[in-house]
């Protein structure tokens, strides 16, 4: 089933272009690791995926509702006086009306469970470190997520243990039908958890299915030798 | 004490002015808590001043200062801030500002529609009396739009708290963030217009920031911090005008200076508890 695809995609600030045109479709059910280096474009892409922003030409079709998104952190600690649960609970606002179903804070329960927030639930988020924002976050972006999440570096600023059970969250959800965009810096973890492989660069960019990816890769580094 | 207490809300307008500057102050600190967390507090403080340049010309259409006149302009003005901050952000504001001002000003001097304009003018910045000489209709309708304004801010609650904390997420989630910022810049300017009646067109920006800031200072969660505003701006307001009619004094300046006490207070009880 058809859920995502970009036609000569080009991202960009103000009519500067910053990385090659993008043309790639995505599926439901996929797995898409995106990768790149620093200031590629990652994050850009995944913004003008969400309409977020506008892009410098080309055509995307998102056919889908229900998308949970975690931003990439930014270095500024957000000063926003809010409770770890009242945050984690903002994530099932797409099956809200007037107040949260009892349905709707289950979810959110279970997402901090999973993302072992059980305990500072009721904490203030500014008091909280990076890395547990990041898991906030991450447990607000489960909760909206139906069909389709886009993270943005989710495993940054988290330890390993966290970052494998990340890992195995993120499993599950794509084995129940979930379909995910997530960057990341990690290629070993991209490599081993993706179908598919998505590479932003100045140059060109590719798609395509993880073993392509590493066929991709060993010609690449032939060439070089 | 009490029966002084008692004497002054023997008199409708007194009980009129009390009513009206409850609702007023829980609306602002409802809607403030939201503009400040939102770092929209200088939208306030643009649209109080572009509410004084509506009401000079409220004035000299012959309308007096009907908030059938300034009402509509002042949520001009708001769309005007919402479209344009986006690419000048504060400099725009700061521009409708002073204009608003300088013409409404202007307009006075030009057409004065009574003999003391100087005095016209404090009582606009300044609020002095025109909360205890509101209308039967004036009640009524600013008791209805603050109704309007509360039941709003209840319905949406929950988006307004995403939309406030991650705008970016809410989007993606399907909340109709745009939609939601116009209602927000609608309703502040509702709000303010009625608001400078109890304070004045200068100080209106205190209603809207001071509740929040004492809230943040001493709370962690969002409802917490609502709840804690909306309470401290409706005691603060209902103090202020007491003392103003007890002791004489100007009845704006005297709410504000309860609501920098609280402020003062409240910050100093966050700051020991921090330690
Ligand atoms: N708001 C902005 N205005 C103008 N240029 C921007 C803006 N945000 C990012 N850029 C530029 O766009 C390019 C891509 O930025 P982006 O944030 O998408 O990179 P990224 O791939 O996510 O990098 P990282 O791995 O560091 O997160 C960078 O060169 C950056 O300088
Ligand atoms: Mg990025």
């Amino acid at each position: 089933m058809f859920c995502l695809s970009c036609e000569n995609l080009i991202l960009g600030y103000e009519g500067r272009q910053i990385c090659a045109p993008l043309s790639f479709s995505v599926n439901e059910g996929d797995y898409v690791c995106i990768l790149g280096e620093n200031g590629s474009g990652k994050t850009t892409l995944m913004k003008t995926l969400l309409g977020l922003q506008k892009p410098l030409g080309g055509t995307i079709e998102f056919a889908a509702e229900g998308i949970g998104y975690l931003p990439q952190q930014d270095a500024t600690a957000k000063d926003f006086p809010a409770s770890v649960r009242e945050i984690v609970r903002s994530g099932c606002i797409p099956r809200t009306g007037l107040f949260y179903s009892r349905e709707s804070k289950e979810r959110a329960e279970r997402a901090m469970a999973k993302l072992g927030l059980a305990e500072i639930a009721g904490r203030g988020y500014r008091t909280l470190s990076g890395g547990q924002q990041q898991r906030v976050l991450l447990a607000r972006a489960l909760c909206a997520a139906d069909r389709v999440l886009l993270l943005d570096e989710p495993a940054a600023a988290l330890d390993a243990q966290a970052a494998d059970g990340l890992y195995d969250t993120l499993r599950t959800l794509h084995g129940q039908g979930v379909t995910i965009l997530m960057i990341s810096h990690d290629a070993h973890a991209a490599l081993r958890e993706a179908t598919h492989i998505l590479c932003i660069d100045a140059k060109e960019a590719f798609f395509g299915a993880r073993e392509q990816y590493m066929s991709h890769l060993q010609t690449e580094q032939e060439e070089r030798k | 004490m009490i029966d002084s207490i008692r004497y002054y809300f023997s008199f409708a307008f007194v009980r009129h002015a009390f009513i009206v500057g409850v609702l007023i102050a829980l609306c602002a600190a409802l809607l403030g808590v939201i503009l400040v967390l939102k770092r929209y507090s200088m939208i306030g403080d643009g649209l109080s001043h572009a509410a004084f340049g509506a009401m000079a010309v409220s004035a000299v259409c012959g309308a007096g200062n009907s908030m059938l006149v300034t009402l509509p302009l002042t949520m001009l003005a708001a769309l005007f801030i919402l479209r344009t901050r986006k690419m000048q952000g504060d400099a725009a504001i700061a521009m409708l500002s002073v204009s608003a001002l300088a013409i409404g000003y202007l307009l006075l001097h030009l057409f004065p529609v009574s003999a003391n304009v100087s005095g016209d003018i404090c009582t606009t910045l300044f609020g002095s009396a025109s909360i205890l000489m509101l209308s039967r209709s004036d009640v009524l309708l600013c008791v209805a739009l603050c109704a309007v304004v509360i039941a709003l801010f209840v319905c949406f609650y929950h988006r307004l708290f995403a939309v406030t904390f991650d705008p970016a997420f809410a989007r993606a989630a399907g909340v109709h963030t745009e939609a939601l910022e116009t209602g927000l810049a609608l309703a502040a300017a509702v709000v303010i217009v009625i608001a400078m009646r109890l304070v004045g067109a200068l100080l209106v920006s205190a209603l809207i920031v001071f509740p929040t800031l004492c809230a943040t200072s001493l709370f962690r969660s969002f409802r917490a911090v609502i709840i804690c505003a909306a309470a401290i701006s409706v005691v603060c307001a209902a103090a202020g005008m007491f003392f103003s009619l007890i002791f004489g004094t100007p009845s704006g300046a005297t709410v504000v200076c309860v609501d920098l006490l609280a402020f003062l207070v409240c910050f100093s009880v966050g700051r020991v508890r921090a330690q």
